[in-house]
């Protein structure tokens, strides 16, 4: 790898990035650093500013205030050069369908000055990488999303970034799909590759994360290792109360004390605890008798709900 | 795995593309190209030849008189070269630039490369140059063909249509960037090429138009093209000064670009 030009090996900083829209604010002063060789991650709901925030990483988009610096280079004036050290793999594919598979690698190859040879060889290479070899002589068109998902990510690493910018890499992909891209992701970040992701799937950044930020409303609301935001925000473990009848409400006032903290839902109650099967016990002990219960480890889901709410973000 | 190697080597910025990397979006859309190539010459060697069969035979019988001095035929085919010219640097410069926009979205993904914007447009201006080039060097051949050139000045021609479709192409990606449906592109048709193709000197000199109509044409950077591939072929000087036709259509490529770039601009960077 090119040796991370800044001290402390921090490739990516950002401090009070603003992005505004008009009068509207889609990114609201944050703090970023993304230290080279780790997975970082942007975690938050749609509308959190996270595509906003990857734009202004990616040099297509001018901070409205505020200081970014990525690999040392200021991206108001070294965007090229910035560039040309970025894999982007944006939100929405924007593969051309008429071209084949392999010609959209060598062509995008060509825009970063690699000559023909060398863009030919690298083709194939990350073909093989994705697992779309087979495919190198169709055209994208008739390709699934997983497929079509796999050639951007392979777009993305033809010009041996430095940093990878995967803006929800996986959404819209069914499990099998999923799985496949989260593999070949691990594989670059065993490989040393910067990555720099959002999502909003919890098990995506539990997978892949080292670190990272949940954002909502334009702000990071927290920021850690999945373990750490697990153990600052959450409890050890979850217990999921159903009880039959109207509403779970009549049954919370009977739960007082079990719990850290008690969430009611409208079709069951949540108790945050250290200590599962205690509390199912002492639930019992009072003469309970829920209709369903389920105990389980804390997610990043939990931190995610707990932070961002549960109102629904469309 | 290589994905890890990247070293000087394996970063090249020289070569042509790297320090013209306009050149780069010039070959992409070549490689898009090569699928339809065949469609494409084959229809560009098409309508010249139907044209010297339909005018020169046709029409150029009820047009007895010559016109400007030289048979009617002679008198057209510059015109209708400009005028090719001009129709394939529209068609090139609306439905590819709005749909790389609204519908493939390959700018976007050239722009989160190196490219700057200049290089996108410049690219795509390329492509254009490209395809009227080749139509037009298509359209010469048969002109000789069928003896209507009058002088070796006729080369001239292909300089000359890479600056009448630069003059229209370059304003009209301005345009074509800042619609997002492709009905806006119809109303430029129906409203400059269509008229500029009837009345700026292709059929018939402009002095037999009106004055109010004429000083249309004048304005219209197709009359500058026409005269000027006409005095090209024919070996005659044009009605106006040759470095006035140049500069005005220099300026077309000028002011066009500036609007193009901001307007691609506007829509890249945001
Ligand atoms: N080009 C734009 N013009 C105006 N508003 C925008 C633009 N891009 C994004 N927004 C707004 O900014 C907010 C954050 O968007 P985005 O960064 O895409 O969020 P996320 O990727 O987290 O879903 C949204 O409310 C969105 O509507
Ligand atoms: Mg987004």
């Amino acid at each position: 790898m090119v040796e991370p030009v800044t001290r402390d090996g921090i490739l990516i900083q950002a401090r009070g990035l603003v992005k505004r829209f008009g009068d509207f604010t889609a990114v609201d002063g944050i703090d970023v650093d993304v230290r080279a060789g780790e997975a970082f991650g942007f975690l938050g709901p749609n509308g959190a500013g996270k595509s906003s925030t990857m734009r202004m990483v990616g040099c297509v988009s001018p901070p409205t205030d505020g200081e970014l610096q990525i690999m040392g280079m200021d991206p108001r004036r070294d965007g090229p050069a910035i560039r040309a050290r970025l894999g982007v793999c944006p939100q929405l594919d924007n593969l051309d369908p008429e071209l084949t598979v392999r010609e959209n690698l060598t062509t995008y190859a060509r825009y970063f000055g690699i000559p023909r040879r060398v863009a030919r060889e690298r083709a194939a290479e990350l073909l093989d990488f994705v697992q779309l070899a087979e495919r190198a002589g169709s055209k994208v068109e008739p390709l699934s999303g997983g497929m079509k998902r796999r050639l951007t990510i392979a777009r993305a690493m033809v010009n041996e970034p430095d940093i990878v910018l995967l803006d929800e890499p996986t959404t819209g992909l069914d499990p099998q799909a999923r799985h496949l891209v989260w593999e070949r992701l691990f594989r670059l970040k065993q490989q040393g590759v910067t990555l720099v992701l959002t999502t909003h799937y919890m098990d995506e950044a539990e997978q892949l994360c080292d670190r990272l930020v949940v954002m909502d409303g334009g702000r990071i609301v927290a920021e850690g290792s999945p373990r750490t935001l697990i153990e600052r925000y959450s409890t050890r473990e979850v217990v999921e109360l159903r009880f039959a009848g109207e509403t779970q409400e009549a049954f919370a006032g009977k739960l007082d004390g079990l719990a850290e903290r008690i969430e009611v839902l409208p079709d069951r109650i949540l108790l945050y605890v250290t200590d599962g099967d205690g509390a199912v016990a002492e639930v019992h002990a009072r003469a309970l008798t829920p209709a369903s219960v389920l105990v389980r480890r804390s997610s990043l889901e939990d931190v995610f709900l707990h932070l961002t709410g549960r109102t629904l973000v469309d | 795995m290589a994905l890890l190697e990247a070293t000087a080597a394996t970063r090249p910025q020289a070569g042509l593309v790297g320090r013209f990397p306009a050149l780069a979006v010039l070959e992409y859309n070549l490689v898009a190209y090569r699928r339809t190539w065949r469609a494409g010459v084959f229809s560009s060697f098409l309508l010249p030849l139907l044209t010297m069969v339909g005018f020169g035979v046709g029409v150029g019988a009820y047009v007895e008189a010559p016109v400007a001095g030289v048979p009617y035929l002679d008198f057209l085919v510059p015109g209708l070269i400009a005028s090719t010219a001009l129709q394939v640097a529209i068609g090139e410069s609306t439905w590819p630039v709005l749909g790389n926009f609204e519908w493939i979205k390959i700018y976007f993904a050239q722009a989160s490369t190196p490219l700057r914007v200049a290089d996108i447009l410049g690219g795509q201006l390329g492509f254009v140059l490209f395809r009227v080039l080749t139509s037009s060097l298509a359209f010469l051949l048969v002109a000789a063909a069928f003896g209507t050139l009058h002088s070796p000045w006729a080369l001239a021609t292909l300089p000359l249509v890479a600056l009448i479709a630069a003059a229209v192409a370059v304003p009209v990606f301005a345009y074509s960037s800042s619609v997002r449906s492709d009905s806006y592109l119809a109303l430029l048709f129906r409203f400059a090429v269509i008229p500029m193709t009837l009345f700026a000197g292709v059929f018939f000199p402009v002095e037999s138009l009106p004055m109010v109509l004429r000083w249309l044409a004048y304005a219209s950077p197709l009359w500058h093209g026409v005269d000027l591939c006409r005095a090209a072929t024919l070996g005659v000087a044009p009605a106006w000064s040759v470095p006035g036709h140049l500069l005005y259509l220099a300026a077309w490529v000028a002011v066009g670009w500036w609007l193009a770039h901001s307007a691609f601009r506007r829509r890249l960077v945001v």
